[in-house]
């Protein structure tokens, strides 16, 4: 271990762990995309119709209302992992880059949660 | 922070479309992006509504589906899901070149033009059943 060079205070220290985070969060939030999705995708091609009636009685139901609040959270979540790669590509001022990002997750968290609100007002049998 | 937040801002940012000659596996990459992007400021606003619409009751439902039940908002859906079916192919090529598989310049570029053509299959597929059921 060096003291010189910033590669060369780490080097020899061994790896951290956590270098490849939030790639690997974006792959494992995608493999739960792609599980939730279809889930979503087939219940749409199932359903009788659209209305109100139908598809707040779908919702309402324990495995829907699990499999929507776990897609929520995955694809707000990779959403986010995303639209941040995509901030720091094209941003250079970090003053500005800094604000995107906060922006953003208050966006992601606050759109999350109510959309996960609304499913469990059904869930849990609101009047709706 | 990262390295770039200190690097000097006339350096070029990536990535750089204008200079680069197009071709398939460039477009599945663009398109990932593109579609990601879409689906993240169309795609979930749209879920939240209909989410918050079912919740709200029949008479917010019935303004949300009136919407997205005019020819603007079908179209908007239409490009939702192919945005979705896109996204979803592109990505499963990326799960392929993920584990060091694909590189092949012949496979690299068979995938790269099938991924939006499977994407675009799905999309029709999914609203024949949609609409035809």
């Amino acid at each position: 271990m060096g003291n010189g060079t910033p590669i060369g205070r780490v080097r020899g220290l061994g790896t951290a762990h956590e270098g490849a985070h939030h790639w690997m969060l974006q792959r494992f939030t995608a493999i739960g995309n792609l599980v939730l999705m279809t889930y979503l995708v087939v219940s749409f091609a199932l359903l009788g119709d659209y209305g109100h009636g139908t598809v707040v009685k779908w919702l309402a139901g324990p495995l829907a209302a699990t499999a929507i609040i776990l897609l929520v959270i995955s694809v707000f979540w990779h959403a986010r992992l995303g639209l941040q790669v995509v901030i720091e590509d094209y941003i250079v001022d970090a003053g500005t880059k800094f604000a995107l990002i906060a922006a953003l997750n208050l966006a992601i968290i606050g759109g999350g949660a109510f959309a996960i609100f609304s499913v469990a007002k059904l869930a849990f049998g609101g009047q709706a | 922070m990262s390295q770039r937040d200190q690097q000097n801002p006339a350096r070029p940012l990536s990535p750089h479309l204008q200079i680069w000659r197009w071709g398939p596996h460039m477009l599945v990459s663009i398109l990932h992006r593109a579609t990601g992007d879409g689906m993240a400021l169309v795609g979930l606003p749209l879920l939240v509504w209909w989410l918050a619409a079912a919740a709200s009751g029949p008479e917010a439902y019935a303004t949300f589906q009136s919407v997205m039940g005019s020819p603007l908002g079908l179209l908007v859906l239409v490009g939702i899901s192919w945005a979705f079916f896109q996204h979803m192919t592109s990505g499963l090529r990326h799960f392929v070149l993920d584990i060091g598989a694909g590189y092949e310049l012949d496979t690299n570029r068979a995938w790269s033009v099938a991924a939006p053509v499977i994407g675009v299959l799905l999309t029709a597929a999914f609203w024949a059943v949609v609409l035809l059921k």
